[in-house]
């Protein structure tokens, strides 16, 4: 037999198995979920929710699908926040510490309360990558914000408005594209395509036979 | 920390580790991986696959659950509709908000069509989010594109369209540097020097990773990009029916809102279907590493609107699903943890198998070990084999896995298995589905004019397997080029009089076909409430 704990989906009670997780206990009381429900395995940030355990006084957040159930749990999702994306044109910006100033100038309003970090279910330092964000490190924050999943619950909790996960998404971008450096070879190999170098042993390849190819195949050299 | 029931078996993986390390097993010849396919991958169980009665596919067999979806109702009767009264006017319609959406959305949009994505749960909400192990590009001094066909076409069982093939492998450094220009990461050397590894079935490491969230690193972007260029992203509305023009030409949608179940006409001068896989299809009771919309979707419109498939008894099963904890049963384990070093280990802490053989020839290698051999390890819910993950930071040092792997570690760890110092359990899961609709070079499908198709829900790119980092590639060169084809056709295309006698088309073939049948598609969601289980 199971053992069965109580949980409170926005209130009311259910009993569900102990080993489910959020996610699964709300299908299994019933729910067939439409919202607050994407990828199931932690990486769309779909399902953030907020749970009280009864008898704590402290609000928690996770994401449902990554967190089992507790007994006396109250839980309410948050399937959607209205989080600010600023829009930029990619080419035309520069990766410069202005560029945050003018797209997101609450990030310097942060009180440093650090709510944001408490609140991550990726248990990232969100505060740590805004303060990098502040001061236009933006290598270091794409670092420290890698693992985002952007279910936007640090901002849920932000006295000063900052939607982190966009600034953070505007910081990758400007590392991946401005900052990081160049690759050399995938540069020579585009241009090499580009002028027909491989295009004679392609089509050679194309019109091969299939039991030639399968010789090819079987005895093709492997890099170590 | 393991329980005690797993401890015995867990003493002999860890005394085992060292010598482990050290051997290279060899790897299978053709015919053994032939045997080996034939007697336990999934595809080749014929009694999971019924044979279609009804439209282009007619007397080609499919899984089970597949076949009723195909051959089922539409969820709508012509005259639901009004078609005149048009909501969304638009020149290319794109169903699906994964990367294939998304990309052919940016190139779409580039070649200034007035473009739209429709999507039934968010942008995003796609298997591209959930890629982790990376993707394929020749862009090494010792590779080449045709290096890259050879693997790729021998790892499809020699099945792949090859005029598809090739623009894969000959457009794949452009589309990395294409990413790498919108400013997705990736892991490069000080120098810039792409970190590539080997994944099953490569010849030559050209594995790009961004840790192991690659495709959310990738899907993200494009997003942002959707985003950043103004174009519209319709959210939870799903396209339930294809609209075709009075030639047979796709020309719109019927769409329904996911959560008012309103349904609205959108008309357009062509149409890509981006709606990806179906694994939560669950065919043969297999989890599945799949989104939650992963539900064959597209391939449903496209069959009933007069589309071929092309492959659609061929399914991806990843052979490395985490298969304990119960909580993440299904889950994807990248292939990268492999690419990295870590070996499959049987019960006995012995390695029964190259670890980096392709995708099907592994499957079918350990559920051969967990059955027939007895050589599996209980989990409480079915079979298992070990993948030995510690060796990994005895390769490559301690913090490899941290760096190279950390979303395998915080997955684990939420449940308390350490994986640099305990190796993980793992069964295959349902992964890709290698089939879907045909498509020529131009990414049209040839039996319905201004129907493109990017992105999973095509078939023939990949044969009847598909390797590692294959995908992450297909969405981004066959999703560019739908978008831009798709632009350039609609530009071309001057508007007909929208029509749904498809429907009753079909329903007429059925009738004559004698199939009788209760079932409605799309399928849309799967259905896990308690009392209709599906998982």
């Amino acid at each position: 037999m199971e053992k069965m704990v109580n949980i409170y989906l926005f209130g009311k009670q259910y009993s569900v198995p102990e080993q489910l997780t959020i996610m699964r206990a709300m299908e299994y009381a019933g729910y067939q979920l439409v919202r607050g429900c994407g990828c199931r395995n932690g990486f769309c940030g779909a399902c953030a929710t907020i749970y009280r355990i009864k008898g704590d006084r402290e609000l928690k957040t996770c994401l449902a699908c990554q967190t089992k159930v507790e007994d006396g749990m109250y839980i309410a999702t948050l399937p959607f926040f209205p989080l600010v994306k600023q829009v930029y044109d990619i080419e035309k910006i520069s990766p410069t510490q202005q560029i945050m100033m003018q797209l997101y100038p609450e990030i310097y309003a942060c009180v440093g309360c650090n709510a944001c970090t408490k609140s991550c279910p990726q248990s990232l330092n969100v505060m740590q990558y805004i303060a990098y964000a502040q001061r236009g490190e933006f290598d270091q924050c794409a670092e420290e914000s890698f693992d985002c999943v952007m279910c936007g619950i640090c901002s849920t909790r932000c006295p000063a408005g900052i939607s982190h996960p966009q600034v953070a998404m505007l910081a990758r971008r400007l590392n991946g594209k401005y900052l990081a450096p160049r690759s050399q070879h995938l540069e020579n190999r585009v241009q090499e395509i580009h002028d027909g170098t491989f295009t004679e042993l392609i089509e050679a390849l194309m019109g091969k036979p299939v039991e030639e190819l399968k010789e090819l195949y079987n005895h093709r050299d492997i890099e170590k | 920390m393991y329980a005690t029931e797993f401890q015995e078996s867990l003493k002999a993986v860890e005394a085992a580790r060292e010598a482990n390390i050290a051997c290279e097993p060899a790897r299978m010849t053709a015919k053994e991986k032939e045997d080996l396919l034939a007697a336990y991958h999934p595809d080749y169980k014929k009694s999971e696959f019924s044979t279609l009665r009804v439209g282009p596919n007619k007397g080609e067999t499919v899984p089970h659950e597949l076949c009723e979806l195909l051959e089922a109702n539409s969820r709508i009767h012509a005259d639901d509709v009004d078609l005149s009264d048009v909501r969304y006017d638009v020149d290319v319609l794109i169903i699906g908000g994964g990367g294939a959406g998304a990309s052919a959305a940016i190139e779409a949009d580039a070649a200034g069509a007035k473009t739209m994505i429709v999507t039934k749960l968010r942008i995003g909400d796609a298997n591209t989010m959930m890629a982790e192990g990376g993707i394929q590009a020749a862009d090494k001094e010792n590779d080449s594109p045709a290096i890259h066909f050879l693997d790729a076409f021998g790892g499809g069982h020699f099945a792949a369209k090859r005029e598809l093939l090739a623009k894969l492998v000959c457009e794949a450094p452009e589309a990395i540097a294409w990413l790498n220009n919108l400013g997705v990461e990736f892991d490069k050397a000080p120098d810039g020097t792409m970190i590539t590894t080997h994944g099953g079935g490569t010849s030559r490491k050209r594995m790009h990773a961004a840790k192991d969230y690659s495709g959310a690193e990738i899907m993200r972007t494009l997003r942002d990009e959707v985003l950043n260029r103004g174009i519209p992203v319709v959210d939870f509305t799903a396209a339930v029916e294809l609209i075709l023009d009075e030639k047979g030409r796709a020309a719109g949608a019927v769409l329904m809102n996911m959560e008012t179940r309103e349904l609205m006409v959108a008309r357009a001068k062509t149409v890509i279907i981006a709606t990806g896989g179906a694994g939560r299809m669950h065919y043969q009771g297999f989890p599945t590493s799949n989104h939650y919309g992963a539900t064959a979707d597209g391939l449903v419109l496209g069959y009933r609107a007069g589309a071929k498939l092309l492959y659609a008894d061929t399914l991806q099963y990843h052979p490395t699903g985490a298969a304990f904890p119960q909580q993440i049963f299904g889950a994807l384990v990248t292939e990268k943890v492999r690419s990295l070093g870590a070996k499959l280990v049987n019960r006995e802490g012995k390695v029964f198998m190259h670890p980096l053989e392709t995708r099907d020839v592994a499957a079918a290698s350990i559920i051969r070990e967990c059955s027939d051999r007895g050589m599996g390890v209980n989990t409480g819910s079915g079979q298992a084999v070990w993948l030995d993950t510690p060796m990994i930071e005895r390769i490559g040092g301690e913090g490899t896995i941290e760096s190279r792997i950390p979303a395998m570690m915080r997955m684990f760890m939420r449940y308390g298995i350490d994986i640099r110092r305990e190796p993980i359990l793992v069964y295959p899961t349902l992964h890709y589905q290698n089939g879907g609709l045909d498509i020529n070079v131009s990414g049209m499908t040839p039996n319905v004019e201004n129907l493109f198709v990017a992105g999973e829900a095509v078939g023939g790119i990949h044969g009847r397997n598909r390797l590692m980092g294959n995908s992450l590639l297909d969405i981004i060169v066959f999703g560019r080029s739908a978008g831009k084809n798709a632009a350039q056709t609609a530009k071309e295309t001057v508007p007909g009089r929208l029509t749904l006698e498809h429907i009753a088309r079909f329903d007429a073939e059925r009738t004559a076909a004698g199939v009788k049948t209760e079932a409605v598609s799309p399928k849309l969601l799967p259905n896990y409430t308690r009392k209709n289980s599906e998982i």
